[in-house]
């Protein structure tokens, strides 16, 4: 009787966990379905666009058109750009950060209002900031007054190699915020003993910034570093508002080349080149966590 | 440094005692000097860099109360080039102001009374994002209650799956988007905008991280007292999650506020773009106008941030543990 009554309660139990797991897949099934349909499907349906010649024809031509893209002068010239930006502005936006947040999680006053005032560009639609930065680095604006003043020639920022450094001002202006929160989140995760131990055995500021404190802040700065990444190939949107549709070479980004092909349907192309950076994205990823992993090794959590 | 000290006698254990009280006087001194130092630098570059952060925001504020005229004394030659395309030479200098010689309501007037394409404009961006943050938010909470209950080898793939997609850059994800839209006939309606934005997978991997640190034994609890599993996720997970789903909603509007690929590609008539596409279009007539729209423009965002700064905070701290 009791052993009957325990393998009874057994099955419903299973029953239970049966049916439990039935609803939990039934809960992924919306989310699920959308990112099938909106991101993962079409993503074959780009690679196999990638490896025809034109939609009406369909002739499977393998790399061409990667072969096409790559020699374009446009995207050479957009993938360089975007290279070059990337490489000064998300160094810059993450050892800023690191700093604000060195300098916030030290006893200084009005620690939180200052962390109000970082972290207010982040909330502020770009649209409505670009009006200022006009303004402000115009040729006859402010900037190039201030430039006179000190005996430099006058710069037109938005038409001459100098519009990146216009861009990633803006650029610092809006990410420095959001980034700081993540360090000064993860320096306040760091273990005090840890510290205490390191200031008693004499170890000076810079050593257990250098020694400690970076050791157990790998993992944010690869994770800083990513999201940083990804801002700054989304710096179209900054340059598309400065300058609209024809910026200067300088900030021409791998986003126009894309925009252009909208604009000409020419899918074939824009497969292939957003194939082209969704493998370079993965590799520089893949890269990155693989550097985090050796340098974080001996830090657990 | 005692130590070195090459020492004719035995110190008496006075004056060894005093000797070491010195020097732990002398470094305290020295290290509450030099930390109120290091706090009077750090003091003056967080001002400056607040004063950086800020006076973009600050400036347009209070341009947007100046009136047209004046306006147009300061600034208009700025935009007289930068809208012909050709570097037109100017030997004026443009004027920044801080303060309007007079303040005036004028340019809020036309917003609001006088010129209808801008409040339609506006309400386009309110009418795009507020769908997309409702239900993203309502999508991602089931999913993230199904990636967290009963894990498995799948489950945990298509959740690296969904972080893959969610570091993918907009270039690429834009474009399959765009196929699916014309394949389903969406492009120039606002579905287009709607429902990747519904199915991005952003919220559910922050919400999923939030649920996962749940506590397994409070659902055990709930479902001895016999609830199901409905209810383990309206009465148990969801009330839980509040306030990541509050800071989550947070970073899923200012992301959509600010879109503007989106509209660009997949929205050809401009009837339907967002403000924050329109303003970038403002002709040289109407800069002052211009200011007092963007300024419009950034106050719901604001707003949201005075409301929700700390779930704002959070959130971000959320999406900083990626790895674990």
């Amino acid at each position: 009787m009791k052993k009957n009554l325990r393998s009874l309660r057994k099955k419903s139990e299973l029953k239970h966990k049966e049916r439990g797991k039935r609803f939990s897949i039934a809960c992924l099934l919306p989310s699920v379905f959308g990112v099938v349909l909106f991101f993962i499907a079409p993503f074959f349906y780009v690679i196999y666009y990638s490896m025809i010649d034109n939609p009406i024809n369909r002739e499977f031509v393998f790399m061409d058109n990667f072969a096409i893209v790559s020699g374009n002068a446009a995207f050479q010239q957009a993938a360089s750009n975007t290279l070059k930006f990337s490489g000064i502005a998300v160094p810059l936006a993450v050892i800023l950060a690191l700093m604000l947040a060195l300098m916030l999680n030290s006893r200084i006053p009005f620690r939180s209002q200052f962390r109000t005032f970082f972290l207010t560009p982040m909330m502020v639609p770009i649209a409505s900031i670009v009006l200022i930065w006009q303004v402000l680095f115009h040729f006859n604006g402010i900037v190039n007054e201030m430039m006179l003043l000190g005996n430099m020639t006058k710069i037109d920022w938005f038409k001459s190699d100098y519009a990146p450094i216009v861009v990633v001002i803006l650029f610092l202006w809006k990410t420095l915020g959001y980034n700081m929160i993540l360090f000064m989140a993860a320096l306040s995760s760091i273990p005090k003993e840890i510290i205490e131990v390191a200031s008693m055995e004499s170890a000076r500021p810079f050593q257990i910034f250098w020694l400690v404190k970076l050791r157990y802040l790998s993992a944010t700065i690869l994770f800083v570093t990513i999201m940083s990444l990804i801002n700054s190939f989304k710096v179209f949107r900054e340059i598309y508002l400065l300058t609209g549709d024809y910026p200067f070479d300088s900030v021409y980004m791998l986003q126009h080349y894309m925009n252009n092909m909208f604009g000409r349907l020419d899918y074939q192309r824009l497969s292939a080149a957003a194939i082209m950076m969704s493998i370079a994205m993965v590799i520089i990823i893949g890269v990155m966590f693989l550097t985090e992993n050796y340098f974080g090794r001996d830090i657990e959590g | 440094m005692a130590k070195l000290r090459r020492q004719t006698r035995p110190l008496t254990k006075e004056e060894s005692l005093e000797r070491w009280q010195a020097a732990v006087k002398k470094k305290a001194t020295h290290r509450k000097r030099v930390s109120l130092i290091r706090m009077l630098i750090f003091t003056t570059v967080a001002v400056f860099f607040a004063f950086l952060f800020l006076m973009p925001i600050f400036l347009t504020i209070t341009n947007s109360f100046m009136s047209a005229s004046e306006i147009s004394a300061n600034y208009g030659q700025v935009f007289a080039t930068s809208d012909s395309g050709g570097r037109v030479f100017i030997s004026e200098r443009v004027n920044l102001k801080f303060i309007p010689d007079m303040v005036s309501f004028s340019q809020y007037e036309t917003f609001l009374l006088r010129s209808p394409d801008y409040l339609i404009k506006f309400w386009n961006s309110v009418i795009l994002v507020v769908p997309i943050v409702v239900f993203q938010l309502a999508i991602a909470s089931l999913a993230a209650y199904g990636f967290t209950r009963y894990q498995g080898r799948i489950k945990e793939m298509i959740f690296f799956l969904y972080i893959i997609l969610m570091l993918m850059p907009y270039q690429v994800t834009l474009v399959p988007n765009y196929l699916v839209s014309e394949f389903l006939n969406l492009l120039d309606t606002r579905w287009a905008i709607w429902l990747p934005g519904i199915a991005s997978p952003f919220a559910v991997f922050l919400l999923t991280k939030y649920m996962r640190k749940i506590p397994t034994s409070l659902m055990e609890a709930g479902q001895i007292d016999g609830a199901g599993e409905w209810q383990l996720f309206w009465r148990i997970a969801l009330p839980l999650c509040k306030g990541a789903i509050g800071s989550v909603a947070i970073l899923v509007f200012i992301d959509y506020w600010n879109m503007v690929e989106q509209p660009l590609i997949l929205i050809s008539d401009s009837l339907y773009h967002p403000l924050s596409v329109f303003l970038s279009k403002i002709n040289e007539a109407e800069i002052g106008l211009a200011f007092a729209v963007a300024t419009i423009y950034m106050i719901p965002p604001i707003l949201v941030f005075l409301y929700g700064e700390d779930y704002l905070v959070e959130g971000i701290t959320y999406q900083g543990g990626i790895k674990g």
